[in-house]
């Protein structure tokens, strides 16, 4: 089914509808935010009826299959009902915010962020993938920073986003890591093979791992003990956001974690005892500092943080009716939280205060308001006729019938009911304290209605409540159901879903919470003394100062490895290579191998002899850098006088050739530079370096050595053997290049033009250091242009053209080609400036060396579209023989056109360095400055 | 000869990077001409050393392995756009911050080297 892939990319595409629209008014911004959201929860809708039929709808593109990549979506019960709540709450959300946001609040950035959320949410639900799934999650930690740090200006904002962001970025990681292990242990990242996994991956030795790891990613994200901390501090958002991301998406994002790898990672005993005493712990804990808080807020976060230990408590009870419950639990808990929270934000709106010791009697100021808030609370109570009555007494049920603990079983049920006595005591305290409980005191503005629409979801809400808690099998049966069915990957165990069940042990349980709850209430002054006598601690500040400790400790690390002196980084680099190599190279036993060896002969022991003299003669004089210069060009002629000897006469050609470009190009850079070296380096750091320079050389040798005198497993006799046939040539690594390889040759023309462009930015605007005498201060010779040399190589010139021609264009046949054909161009043309100089070329030869790069690169790449016309993939060749009178038999292959491309770009990337640098030396010279 | 063609390569190597561990621009301009001189070479071996056998059909018995020479050829002449662009650099950064040193600044007096060992060639 393809839509299914579009589905969650809907909203995506409306987080740029906010941004467009923002210009016009609020309403009309709203209304249009809206439409791709209720598009997408129609076309969710109508998969709904299907669903219930117990069908799933799966949709997947491919896109690296070998490493498990893949953009899949899987629609099923569970999915169902969390796209439902995440677009349904979403859409109260964004009328609710209409009215709530200030008009200096931008409401279109506003909207982005919170529609970018809802993707990220409906990403994480309906991934069938396992790093897709990982992907969604870190966006709705990212998206969720976004929106809980909206009001930017203040300090809380920022802290509370950024506390929320580290918890759950770093539980993410934890994530990440759990879902790569089961992915490897399952040799799949398809959620479904995961699913269908359970028993290899519960018998494997890597299970304890992944199940605290992907627990502490949900953990962290649903804000269990002890990580519960940051869910109080992004109550710093503005009050639409509360609700959204505290109800019923960001933080059910933990319990849906929890809820989708049930069936993988659930019913062992150490995800019994981890899953439901972390439930359990974080239950009575939020329940309890609920009822102390004196923000309104504050307490429904609190409580926030306990219906989600009660909800993982279910998951971590191992039964399937407790899976049941833990699902209609989610669902109670996001629809009378969320209204909860937009009745507290009506409150904070209407009377411009959350402090529940200001906020008294306002059942006066608005009795509307206060129905519906104690409608919503009398449902997180427990109470009756509302919908988290049925999810509680099954909640209650459930702890009868469990032994997650064995003999200490019992606690559980004892617990609970005490959990559900906090409860009922801070709810007694919102309805209480807030809308009677005498009048109240310095409000900032005197409370009332709010706007008309304002009201609406809320009402909406607070109407599901009821709806839910009286005919519970009517609304909901067939979602919970589904959804039930989908956690448990298998038909869901049968249950009744009554408002009563008869006098029974967890109806008890429900009157004893409730009288409890009220008595508690009423000696609330014997608590709240009570409390006072702890000393508090602000979470935010123990948080800031660990943050603070770990920023000192690692800018302490990072000043030790990165003090800014690139010769230590190289240093560190070299010695972690020579480690990694030579501790694998320890597994090799014997250095020689079974190839047997060429025999010495006296020129090449001469040569040898040579090269290692001057190379070190380079090293001993580094300092004195002309003749630095001197000695590193002659081990430069040996290096191609050794490829010349092993039998690479292409290679003997470029290097020689190379060589002498190379050897200009420095020479004229010397020219700008000091001409020699101080002596800096203390004797230590010589011996480090000459140790460390030995090692490598050590090692680079017998590798070399080692591979040398193995025999050669080669790929080339394909090359060998096509070369003539399909290339058209005998020269093999000229066939190589512009054919069989051809597409690397282009690359690398490419990056030469590239180089080449780059330096010539370089060079422009360059301030330079003119010196007007060398370090002697002698002063520059002032004879420029001897005659002889310049008769000479303007003589030279056309017999160096013709050879490079020739060079050219044999080159396919026989040693040469465009790279040596385009480098001894280069050199005789060089030659022209050394002998002439810059001004007297200048009129003489009018070249562009940059439009020569082009045409190249462009004749390159063109030879190779040319094969496409003849229905060839790119860089084909074709070839051919000829018959002319006088000449005889010829070849054309379209090769020589590519060659010809080569041999452009070289000629021009060579020219335009070296006479760009040339020319600062001859008629950018009026500006003498002295000698540093 | 392959021993003696393996230590030219280890040689060339350790003076390469001996000379890329250099504070100056200049000094590790050279040791990386050095390095790419090694690294051709090395790279030209892994196709074996083989005499009067050039790669090309019809010249000879058997034939060297033309991939490693087609490899090192496009080497050679990156290899020369790579040192150009070093120098280029080199020169730039000294016309831009007065000094040839890798990190831009002048080595701290001797008198004060203790505290910053790093910048201290």
């Amino acid at each position: 089914m393809s839509s299914l892939i579009w589905l969650p990319f809907l909203p995506l595409l409306g987080t740029l509808i906010p941004l467009i629209t923002a210009r016009f008014s609020r309403t009309a911004c709203a209304f249009m935010t809206a439409a791709l959201p209720a598009l997408t929860l129609f076309l969710v809708l109508t998969h709904a009826g299907d669903i219930f039929q117990g069908e799933r709808f799966l949709a997947a593109i491919p896109w690296i299959p070998a490493i498990g990549l893949e953009l899949a979506f899987r629609l099923d019960g569970l999915a169902l009902l969390f796209s439902i709540l995440i677009l349904g709450i979403g859409l109260l959300v964004i009328l609710y915010a209409r009215y709530y946001l200030s008009a200096k609040d931008s409401i279109g950035k506003f909207y982005s962020y919170l529609i970018l959320f809802m993707f990220a949410m409906l990403g994480v639900v309906l991934s069938d993938n396992l790093i897709q799934l990982w992907f969604f999650w870190e966006l709705t930690s990212i998206s969720s920073f976004l929106l809980i740090s909206f009001w930017g200006h203040k300090t809380e904002a920022r802290k509370g986003a950024r506390m929320a962001l580290t918890v759950t970025g770093a539980g993410g990681l934890a994530l990440l890591a759990g879902l790569l292990i089961l992915g490897n242990t399952v040799g799949s990242f398809s959620l479904q093979d995961v699913l269908d996994s359970g028993e290899l991956i519960k018998a494997s030795a890597n299970y304890p791992i992944i199940v605290v790891l992907v627990l502490l990613g949900a953990f962290t994200k649903s804000a269990q003990f002890p990580f519960h901390f940051w869910l109080p501090n992004a109550m710093a958002a503005p009050t639409p956001v509360s609700a959204y991301l505290h109800s019923a998406t960001m933080v059910k994002a933990g319990i849906f974690l929890m809820a989708r790898f049930y069936p993988a990672l659930a019913d062992t005993d150490l995800w019994f005892l981890i899953v439901s005493l972390t439930g359990l712990a974080t239950f009575l804990v939020g329940a309890y500092i609920a009822i102390f808080q004196h923000d309104l807020k504050g307490l429904l976060a609190n409580s926030t943080i306990s219906h989600l230990g009660l909800i993982t408590l279910l998951l971590g009870m191992g039964t399937d009716l407790a899976a049941v419950a833990a699902i209609f639990h989610i669902i109670n808990h996001a629809i009378f939280k969320a209204s909860l929270f937009m009745a507290a934000g009506i409150i904070d709106h209407e009377s411009g205060s959350r402090d529940m010791r200001q906020l008294n009697g306002l059942w006066k100021y608005m009795p509307y308001t206060a129905t519906l808030a104690m409608v919503a609370s009398a449902s997180m109570a427990g109470v009756p006729l509302m919908n988290g009555f049925l999810s509680k007494e099954m909640f209650f049920t459930e702890t009868l019938h469990q032994a997650s603990l064995g003999s200490l079983s019992w606690f559980i049920p004892v617990l609970a009911t005490l959990g559900g006595v906090f409860a009922v005591a801070y709810s007694m305290r919102f309805i209480h304290d807030v809308f009677f409980n005498g009048e109240p005191i310095n409000l900032p503005k005197t409370p009332h209605e709010p706007p008309r629409y304002m009201r609406v979801p809320v009402e909406i809400l607070v109407g599901l409540c009821l709806v839910v808690g009286i005919f519970p099998s009517l609304i909901v049966g067939d979602l919970l159901f589904a959804a039930a069915g989908a956690t448990l990957n298998g038909p869901a165990p049968t249950y009744s879903l009554a408002i009563w069940h008869g006098f029974n042990f967890p109806l008890l349980m429900s009157l004893i919470a409730l009288i409890g709850g009220l008595y508690m209430y009423h000696n609330r002054s014997h608590m709240f003394k009570f409390q006072a006598q702890f000393p508090t601690s602000d979470p935010k500040l123990v948080f800031e100062g660990v943050v603070q400790y770990l920023t000192n400790k690692a800018s302490r690390i990072i000043a030790f490895t990165e003090n800014g002196s690139l010769q230590r980084y190289i240093f560190f680099v070299l010695a972690f290579a020579i480690v990694m190599t030579a501790s694998t190279l320890m597994k090799l036993n014997t250095t020689a191998g079974q190839r047997p060896e060429i025999p010495l002969d006296a020129l090449s022991i001469t040569c040898a002899v040579l090269l290692c003299v001057s190379a070190l003669a380079t090293v001993v004089w580094h300092r004195r850098r002309v003749i630095a210069l001197l000695t590193l060009s002659v081990v430069g002629l040996i290096v191609s006088l050794a490829f010349a000897q092993f039998s690479a006469p292409d290679l003997a050609l470029t290097q020689l050739s190379v060589e002498v470009v190379t050897v200009i190009l420095l020479i004229l850079a010397l020219f700008f530079l000091p001409q020699n070296t101080p002596k800096e380096s203390s004797p230590r750091r010589v011996v480090r370096d000459l140790s460390l320079a030995s090692l490598i050389g050590g090692v680079v040798g017998t590798i070399s050595y080692a591979l040398m005198t193995r025999p050669l497993d080669t790929i080339s006799t394909f090359f060998t053997e096509n070369s003539k046939t399909g290339g058209g040539g005998t020269n093999i690594v000229n066939v190589i290049l512009v054919d069989f390889r051809g597409f690397d040759t282009l690359g690398e023309i490419t990056v030469l033009g590239i180089a080449a462009l780059g330096i010539y930015k370089l060079i422009a605007k360059m301030r330079l250091y003119m010196p007007s005498s060398n370090d002697n201060g002698l002063a520059w010779s002032e004879d420029r242009y001897p005659i002889l040399l310049a008769v000479i190589s303007q003589s030279l010139l056309p017999l160096a053209l013709l050879v490079s021609a020739y060079i050219f264009l044999r080159g396919h046949n026989m040693p040469g080609g465009g790279f040596i054909a385009g480098l001894i161009t280069s050199v005789a043309i060089i030659q022209q400036y050394v002998a002439h100089g810059v001004d007297w070329i200048k009129t003489r030869l009018k070249l562009d060396y940059q439009i020569m790069i082009g045409s190249g690169i462009g004749i390159a790449t063109l030879s190779g579209l040319g094969s496409w016309v003849f229905g060839h993939t790119f860089l084909s060749s074709w070839f051919d023989y000829f018959y002319l009178p006088v000449i005889g038999k010829f070849e054309l292959a379209s090769a020589m056109v590519f060659d010809l491309g080569v041999f452009l770009t070289v000629v021009g990337a060579t020219m335009l360095i070296l006479a760009n640098l040339g020319q600062l030396t001859t008629s950018e010279r009026p500006i003498q400055k002295e000698h540093d | 000869m392959e021993g003696l063609y393996a230590f030219c390569v280890g040689l060339l190597t350790a003076c390469g990077i001996f000379l890329a561990l250099r504070g100056r621009t200049f000094s590790v301009v050279i040791g990386l001409t050095l390095l790419s001189y090694a690294v051709n070479l090395f790279l030209f071996a892994s196709g074996r050393l083989k005499l009067n056998a050039a790669a090309v059909l019809g010249e000879s018995e058997q034939y060297s392995d033309p991939l490693p020479q087609a490899l090192v050829l496009t080497a050679i002449v990156i290899g020369f756009a790579m040192t150009a662009f070093a120098v280029i650099l080199a020169m730039r950064a000294r016309a831009d911050l007065g000094n040839d040193h890798v990190d831009g600044t002048l080595p701290a007096q001797p008198g004060d080297a203790s505290q910053k060992s790093g910048g201290n060639q």
